[in-house]
């Protein structure tokens, strides 16, 4: 079509764009947190069953590009580098939809001998920085979940769960996970029904923790030091207070390597240099992962992610 | 017939979902940061009319339903039928009341129809967005009230009740919108 060529947008969005960037670099520089850059062409791709890498090159340049930096932040945390974060780009396969693009901006940020509390009020500060009237709400996800679905979500059975998904008209939901029927029961009650601005939900189930520490709560119920942040109902990041354990880590990979199978997609070799700096000594650190290109869109209210980046999936 | 999975899933796709035959209408990727990805679909019960919201997991996928929108000439009503030809083979359709429907008070002999066929029968008619028809009944005119903006009742030679201004008379032809049940005006010619 004519006028492909052209970038998707105009100069006072790019402006903004590297405004936000700096803003970032110069916010977290300002406190200490140190810049690094880390392959996005790496060895191994994720285990994560829901995200699918994409595999590169032959022989000589076979490798995974990079869904999150992650793994390589974790080594150079074991390496001793202290605080770091990293802004750049991330890769997820078939990621493509209004708040999805294929290739995407990320800043990840970890601190060392922080809890995931410190660092949700960090990321409260930049957001204010870069938006100063924002309002922040701060809630556990179990009540938020109880405040909509009238379900707790750490204690119901799976069949109250999957009962609870049918009813929302989810299909075929009679034999999902927990985890999947959080995730729908989630989306359809809860994020939309969510204040503006921006809310903070710690807490997750256990089923959901993801690469974050488990523990028991003040109700005694077991739940990962997991926490999510959406921005005006648009899911903006995804934060732990970090798995350091070497064995756990491994079980975990397991467990993501065994949901794989079931689901048939390909296995996926683990990432025994990961395991190895875990083995060596991660620091006890809290660690967050935002989308910039999300972060844009809310900010100027652009209604879907393609028209934040200059060039975007379908421009490319 | 086919099947569709989900990311195949496109605005006017046609699937069987709970043995109906139904029409794609939105199709909206979720993805969580960390879970699996799943499609919230809009669908419209091609039977009934109704829409549904439905959530399926990302890879599921629906039969592709045997339905073909065509168009077809709309010839006569014998009491319990309505007859349809298509006009390059002039094969004939006959319709029955679930599927004709509302559309039968639009229907003009000799108008060109969108007559949707599910398993080679006919689902649902859609007649033309605007029809020309005669007025059969309708209280004398009042000349010259073109200003004034009321209306009165008036039946059409399909039988339809529709409102038209003051000023039209008997026998007058008049341009009708089949969706809203609107006049638009005098016909033309």
């Amino acid at each position: 079509m004519e006028g492909e060529w052209r970038a998707a947008i105009d100069r006072p969005t790019l402006e903004y764009r590297a405004h936000v960037m700096q803003t970032m670099r110069t916010f977290l520089s300002s406190r200490g947190v140190l810049e690094v850059d880390v392959p996005a062409l790496g060895r191994h791709a994720v285990t994560d069953p829901h995200i699918d890498s994409i595999a590169t090159g032959d022989f000589s340049s076979e490798g995974f590009l990079q869904s999150s930096p992650e793994f390589y932040m974790k080594r150079l945390l074991a390496s001793g580098s202290g605080d770091i974060f990293s802004l750049g780009k991330a890769f997820r396969a078939g990621e493509t939809g209004p708040r999805h693009n294929v290739e995407f901006t990320l800043l990840e940020w970890y601190r060392v001998d922080w809890d995931e509390h410190q660092l949700m009020a960090e990321l409260a500060d930049l957001v204010t920085h870069l938006w100063p009237e924002v309002g922040s709400l701060t809630l556990s996800y179990g009540e938020a979940f109880e405040q909509h679905v009238q379900i707790n979500p750490h204690t119901a059975s799976l069949t109250q769960l999957r009962l609870a998904a049918v009813a929302q008209g989810a299909e075929r939901w009679h034999d999902a996970s927990r985890a999947n029927c959080l995730d729908v029961l989630f989306n359809l009650c809860v994020e939309p029904l969510l204040p503006r601005g921006l809310v903070f939900l710690y807490d997750y189930p256990a089923c959901q923790a993801g690469l974050s520490q488990l523990y028991q709560n003040r109700e005694g119920q077991q739940v990962s030091r997991r926490f999510e942040v959406y921005l005006n109902n648009l899911e903006l990041a995804n934060g732990y207070f970090e798995l350091t354990d070497a064995v756990e880590q491994r079980r975990r990979f397991d467990d993501d390597l065994a949901a794989r199978i079931a689901s048939d997609k390909p296995p996926v070799a683990q990432d025994e240099r990961l395991l190895q700096a875990l083995e060596a000594g991660l620091p006890s650190c809290a660690g967050v992962a935002l989308g910039v290109d999300r972060l844009i869109m809310q900010l100027l209210e652009i209604p879907t992610i393609d028209l934040t980046m200059p060039f975007n999936w379908a421009r490319r | 017939m086919a099947n569709y999975s989900t990311n195949e899933f496109r605005s006017g796709l046609k699937v069987m979902f709970e043995k109906e035959p139904c029409s794609i209408l939105e199709n909206e990727f979720v993805k969580p940061g960390k879970g699996q990805a799943f499609s919230r679909v809009k669908l419209r019960n091609l039977k009934t009319g109704r829409v549904l919201e439905k959530t399926f997991k990302s890879g599921e996928s629906l039969e592709a339903a045997d339905v073909m929108d065509t168009d077809m000439q709309y010839l006569y009503n014998d009491g319990d039928f309505w007859y349809f030809m298509e006009p390059q083979t002039f094969e004939q359709h006959q319709a029955d009341e679930k599927a004709v429907g509302e559309a039968s008070q639009w229907l003009r002999e000799q108008d060109v129809c969108v007559v949707t066929l599910y398993n080679g029968a006919p689902l649902s008619v859609t007649p033309p967005n605007h029809v020309d028809l005669e007025i059969l009944e309708t209280d004398p005119g009042l000349r010259g009230d073109t200003a004034t903006g009321g209306t009165k009742p008036a039946i059409l030679s399909t039988g339809a009740v529709i409102k038209v201004p003051l000023f039209l008379e008997q026998n007058e032809v008049v341009r009708v919108d089949t969706r809203t049940g609107e006049y638009l005006g005098r016909a033309k010619d």
